[in-house]
């Protein structure tokens, strides 16, 4: 008994130090003088201007990682071919990844000195410092989460129902969406959640190729690092308090969407 | 948010099956295979082998590698950094424990909104959760507890953004746990404590290991919520990551590679321990 109230109460002041109070705190503090400035500082140009930049980016890197992470999930267990082994672990890379060497990575391959970047930049299209490094940066960091959310569920489906819609002569497109797309739908709405998510709050990789130019490339995350430094507290808490709620109702999303085992 | 990550097996890990098991008829070679497979590969090429080998190409050519890990300001990060994170996991691997064992064997109000309150620090954007931490333990700490700018402050970031892994790879096993070789060993006249040692704790801990590698792996790689609470102060407060930010910030890129590579290279054999340690325990739960 004794055992059993200490370790609740060992747990719970964990969580409670680390976890409740920190992010208690900055909701209080944020909301200390009312709605009002934390209106006011969200509406502020620079505000909304960062938080397009973000939805941008994250709907572009969204976009890509579903439509990859249904293709590679399908791929990985619909098919056979030698080295699928090697395949899943590459995808799996990105989340070893620091998000300041996602960063330099882009960089060297991207960048204007380099000879994929100053190509593309003889052709019109700046990499990085610019959306595309960004929505690159965010889709590798985000890559696996589609795939491993679908991976799952594919494999438990099974192959008999898309067998047999193929039998009584359904297209593979067809079979494609009208029984494998149903199947996977609440873990693919679990794996976009996840990556949106992601997207949504990336903050290192995005901090080294986008150059961090306010009013062009500033994200909502490095708007707030950025009004932090420049001692505007309450701009920071309020762009961290809205990312705060974000990230709160992509949690409950995913409670609501997880498969269940 | 990740919880996936930590929960279900890593696509991977070796299939369920024995690799040994009758293989079904082999189908003819399929083109759809040939063209996913080539495109699927062109996709990882662009966006994380090349540029990842580039970094590896980079800080390893010409000798300088060594000469660049080795400056002092690099090496004290990345002491700090695998220091720090190797301290992080091991907190994690004893309170992620706490945690799952509370959250799977005690009962209380309120355990519904704790289990999802877990998951949050993967939820939260890393710039969010160091501000989040600096608003408690900064200068302005209500509890007069000010950490900004020292390496317990750094140890806090890190143990806050690495909190769901141990506790989402030790709550399912302890779910899954037979609860009848504990009661055996109770009914043997064993105490709590050494049904724990003996019983519990060898089922617990390849899942604890693993949670405790991933943890390490996260915290190694760790950039945003460092940033604002540690100060960046070199030879001191500066991890890995931080300093691979200002040498590309200084256009250093052949030494930020260098400390990239550094990085690289013990998340890869962290990752390779984990592969084994994940085959001991699926050879064990057998």
């Amino acid at each position: 008994m004794v055992t059993r109230y200490s370790l609740r109460v060992l747990a719970l002041g964990y969580l409670l130090f680390l976890l409740v109070l920190p992010v208690g705190l900055i909701a209080w503090r944020t909301f200390a003088r009312g709605l009002a400035p934390v209106l006011t500082a969200l509406t502020s140009p620079s505000a909304v201007h960062a938080f397009e930049v973000t939805l941008s980016v994250a709907s572009w890197a969204v976009v890509a990682n579903t439509i990859f992470g249904i293709g590679a999930a399908i791929l990985l267990v619909r098919h056979r071919f030698p080295g699928k082994r090697i395949l899943g672990a590459l995808i799996d890379l990105p989340l070893a990844v620091s998000p300041v060497v996602v960063g330099l990575a882009l960089i060297l391959v991207y960048g204007r000195f380099a000879p994929a970047g100053g190509w593309l930049e003889r052709h019109g299209l700046q990499v990085i410092f610019s959306l595309p490094g960004m929505v690159l940066a965010t889709v590798f960091v985000s890559l696996p989460l589609v795939v491993r959310a679908i991976v799952p569920v594919l494999e438990e489906l099974g192959e008999e129902q898309e067998q047999a819609a193929h039998t009584l002569g359904a297209t593979g497109w067809q079979t494609f969406r009208r029984i494998t797309i149903p199947g996977i739908r609440w873990a693919l709405a679990y794996g976009v959640v996840l990556c949106l998510a992601r997207a949504l709050g990336e903050y290192g990789a995005v901090a080294v190729v986008s150059g961090r130019l306010v009013g062009q490339t500033q994200t909502l995350t490095l708007f707030v690092e950025e009004r932090f430094q420049n001692f505007d507290q309450p701009a920071a808490f309020a762009a961290a308090t809205a990312l705060a709620l974000m990230a709160v109702v992509t949690l409950l999303l995913t409670k609501f969407l997880r498969p269940k085992d | 948010m990740a919880t996936i990550e930590a929960r279900a097996a890593p696509i991977s890990a070796p299939p369920a099956a024995p690799a040994r098991a009758p293989r079904p008829r082999r189908r003819p070679p399929h083109l759809g295979t040939g063209l996913g497979l080539g495109l699927a590969v062109t996709y990882l090429s662009l966006i994380v082998l090349l540029p990842l080998a580039a970094v590896v190409w980079r800080g390893t050519r010409g000798g300088d590698f060594w000469r660049a890990v080795s400056t002092p300001d690099s090496w004290a990060a990345l002491k700090l950094t695998v220091g720090g994170s190797l301290l992080v996991a091991a907190i994690n691997i004893v309170m992620g424990t706490v945690i799952a064992w509370v959250l799977v064997r005690d009962r209380f109000p309120g355990k519904a909104v704790v289990d999802v309150l877990i998951d949050l620090p993967f939820a939260l954007p890393t710039i969010v959760a160091g501000l989040v931490l600096l608003a408690l333990y900064g200068t302005a700490s209500p509890l007069h507890l000010n950490l900004a700018y020292t390496q317990a402050g750094v140890i806090v970031a890190l143990l806050f953004v690495t909190l769901p892994f141990v506790v989402r790879t030790v709550q399912p096993v302890l779910l899954e746990l037979d609860r009848d070789m504990e009661e055996a060993a109770h009914s043997l006249g064993a105490g709590g404590w050494l049904t724990f040692r003996r019983i519990i704790l060898p089922n617990l801990l390849p899942a604890m290991l693993s949670g405790g590698g991933l943890a390490f792996t996260r915290a190694i790689a760790e950039y945003g919520s460092t940033v604002l609470i540690s100060g960046n102060i070199k030879f001191r407060t500066e991890v890995a990551a931080v300093n691979i930010f200002g040498r590309i910030e200084n256009d250093e890129i052949t030494s930020a590679a260098a400390v990239s590579t550094a990085l690289l290279v013990v998340a890869f054999v962290v990752l390779a321990g984990l592969d084994l340690v994940r085959r001991w325990g699926a050879r064990r739960g057998d």
